[in-house]
């Protein structure tokens, strides 16, 4: 090496360059990721300065919409979130873990299970517009439900059931194999393992599941545009579960409805900037809704992870 | 259960007889749960043979009214006009260019994030900037939608004069966006999943980080990689509410991005919207495209499934 003293400084140089390569793109990976970062902040500042101004006043809460942007409120659309997302926690919560609790424990390696698989996957990546015209044939007119907070609900049960599905598998797939196999030693039944130990001790990545689940659900709009939701609603359902027996503790499941992202589709399509004003509050409405459900939800899984000792 | 009693009786006493018949119902009370269990995992396969059967069967009255070369070949999409024409063409093609549009940001800027995550980021910044990811792929379309009709649009209007406010390029940008968390985090799986030797190897061979990320991992990972981008478009094709209210929802045979067109989604909304009478031409036409929208994400997302599971290294 002693006597190429010009092979070495060469070599020094080839190193340092390709070193500030790695720099380089350090930097550049790292200005990528932060565009998402940034994204979200221009999103919410943007919303922020437009809607602001309706969200700290407690009338949009309490008026119902219309056609004079100083009066609308957005109260029948929230009520009508609230009980769509109901129905859709009823029929999704306990069909999607059912479901997950049959093919991570019961399920036989057949045929019959890989085709319950590859449909789950397959659902999970549906458009959601398309769980709408599923739902606009079959619930509303083939069954007969009508554009009602039940047809909703289902729909939008039927669009979050992978995840809740596949967030189940993942928690149960996570307790060990001992723990069945004491239970089991005692002289357990499976159905005594899975509702005595495994969903308890699941029931934090459960929770992880139907959370994001419904976070998805609250801001979809697409599915329940299509199912023939109202966009301009004066009335309230009638308040669950009071009326006069037989029908009248659930009428309101079949009341004509409206939600908060189709609120401000609405008013995103008229011209007028003082309407594109009341969409940026409800705008803000939704984004806290969802971006506080999914941050419960990670937090917890975060959680969870760090807690795991068996 | 059993109580001491039992232990000096004669085998068949009361208590034994009783736990006997308790263990039956027991049994059948087991295989009565599974049943049930099998039957909410069966829903899967339902859902899925009811979205082809109504698809199909409201298809199906559509297309005894318009054949299938006038639907295909036609440029014209007016089917609620007095004289209708049903030429799918030009919701083709306002999906894909937007699609296109939105794979030409998310695949650069998914790609990045990914390399940047999996081999360079230290542990502290990828899990600080891991759920700032997941949050960004929980905004609803909605809001993205707003984002791209009131923010987006007339930021481009001032770069692009003549822009019309609304347009291909805005949403087709915004849902890049939209599913750039989505491609990274697919991609970032696959570059993971590459073992650490060969990255060591790597090192051990003087390679730089960069040059470890390109030259071994990248390759190493392609099947993910490739299968990301695929998934991503399907996304892109299926997305709505972006293209329904920054896209102005008229059916448009054209590729130029600057200019206003519908997709299939935004179509379906648009009628949906209106009310039409059940059973009437205009219904059937959203479960025509509707189906035509199914074939295309299936067709995407089949093949991205095929290619992350079949040309995957096996190390």
């Amino acid at each position: 090496m002693a006597t190429q003293p010009f092979d070495v400084a060469e070599l020094r140089t080839n190193i340092a360059k390709r070193r500030r390569w790695d720099v380089i793109f350090g930097l550049v990976g790292l200005v990528a990721t932060m565009v998402g970062v940034v994204v979200l902040l221009t999103l919410f500042i943007d919303l922020i300065i437009d809607g602001w101004q309706h969200v700290t006043n407690k009338a949009f809460f309490l008026n119902f919409p219309s056609r004079r942007p100083a009066e609308a409120g957005i109260l029948s659309a929230w009520v009508g979130t609230a009980l769509v997302m109901v129905v859709t926690f009823l029929a999704a919560a306990p069909l999607g873990v059912a479901a997950a609790i049959y093919l991570e424990e019961y399920a036989p390696k057949n045929w019959l299970t890989e085709l319950i698989e590859v449909n789950v996957t397959n659902l999970a990546a549906v458009p959601s517009i398309v769980y709408g015209l599923l739902a606009l044939g079959l619930f509303v007119y083939i069954l007969g439900f009508g554009h009602s907070i039940l047809t909703a609900g289902l729909t939008l049960a039927l669009m979050i059931l992978p995840v809740i599905i596949v967030a189940t598998r993942e928690a149960l797939r996570a307790i060990p194999l001992d723990i069945r196999e004491a239970a089991y030693a005692l002289g357990a039944t499976r159905w005594q393992v899975v509702s005595d130990h495994l969903v308890p001790y699941a029931s934090g990545g459960i929770l992880t599941g139907v959370i994001i689940g419904m976070a998805r659900a609250i801001g979809e709009t697409a599915p329940l545009i299509t199912i023939g939701a109202l966009t301009f609603i004066a009335f309230l359902p009638p308040i669950p579960f009071t009326g006069e027996p037989p029908a009248g503790p659930f009428d309101w499941l079949f009341s004509p409805f409206t939600v908060l992202p189709i609120q401000m589709f609405n008013w995103l399509s008229r011209p007028q900037p003082a309407f594109h004003e009341l969409a940026a509050g409800v705008g803000i409405v939704i984004i806290v809704a969802t971006l506080l459900m999914n941050g419960i939800a990670i937090w917890l899984r975060y959680r969870i992870r760090r807690n795991l000792t068996w | 259960m059993t109580e001491t009693s039992s232990l000096v009786a004669t085998p068949t006493s009361f208590a034994e007889q009783r736990s006997r018949s308790s263990k039956k119902t027991r049994e059948g009370k087991e295989r009565v749960i599974e049943w049930l269990l099998f039957l909410a995992a069966f829903s899967a396969v339902a859902t899925t043979v009811a979205i082809v059967v109504i698809l199909l069967y409201e298809g199906w009255s559509f297309f005894a009214h318009v054949s299938l070369k006038e639907f295909f070949t036609h440029t014209q999409w007016t089917p609620l006009f007095a004289k209708p024409e049903f030429g799918v063409l030009p919701l083709l093609t306002g999906t894909f260019v937007i699609a296109f549009i939105a794979i030409l940001v998310a695949v650069p800027l998914g790609l990045l994030v990914a390399i940047y995550l999996s081999e360079f980021a230290p542990y502290r910044v990828r899990e600080t900037v891991k759920p700032f990811l997941e949050l960004l792929e929980g905004v609803p379309t909605i809001v993205y939608g707003y984002f791209a009709l009131l923010f987006v649009t007339p930021l481009l209007q001032k770069l692009i004069p003549g822009l019309s406010g609304f347009n291909m390029l805005s949403p087709g940008i915004v849902i890049g966006i939209m599913i750039t968390p989505y491609v990274a985090s697919v991609s970032e799986d696959a570059m993971r999943a590459v073992p650490m030797a060969l990255r060591e190897a790597s090192y051990a061979m003087g390679a730089t980080r960069w040059q470890t990320a390109t030259k071994v991992v990248l390759p190493a990972a392609t099947s993910g990689v490739v299968a990301s981008f695929i998934l991503g478009i399907s996304r892109a094709v299926g997305e709505t509410m972006v293209v329904a209210i920054a896209a102005g929802q008229q059916p448009n045979f054209t590729f130029d991005p600057r200019e206003p067109a519908a997709t299939i989604t935004a179509y379906i909304v648009q009628v949906a919207m209106g009310d039409l009478p059940h059973g009437s031409i205009g219904y059937q036409s959203i479960f025509a495209v509707g189906l035509v929208l199914m074939a295309i994400t299936l067709l995407f997302n089949i093949i991205g499934q095929y290619i992350r599971n079949h040309w995957r290294e096996v190390y």
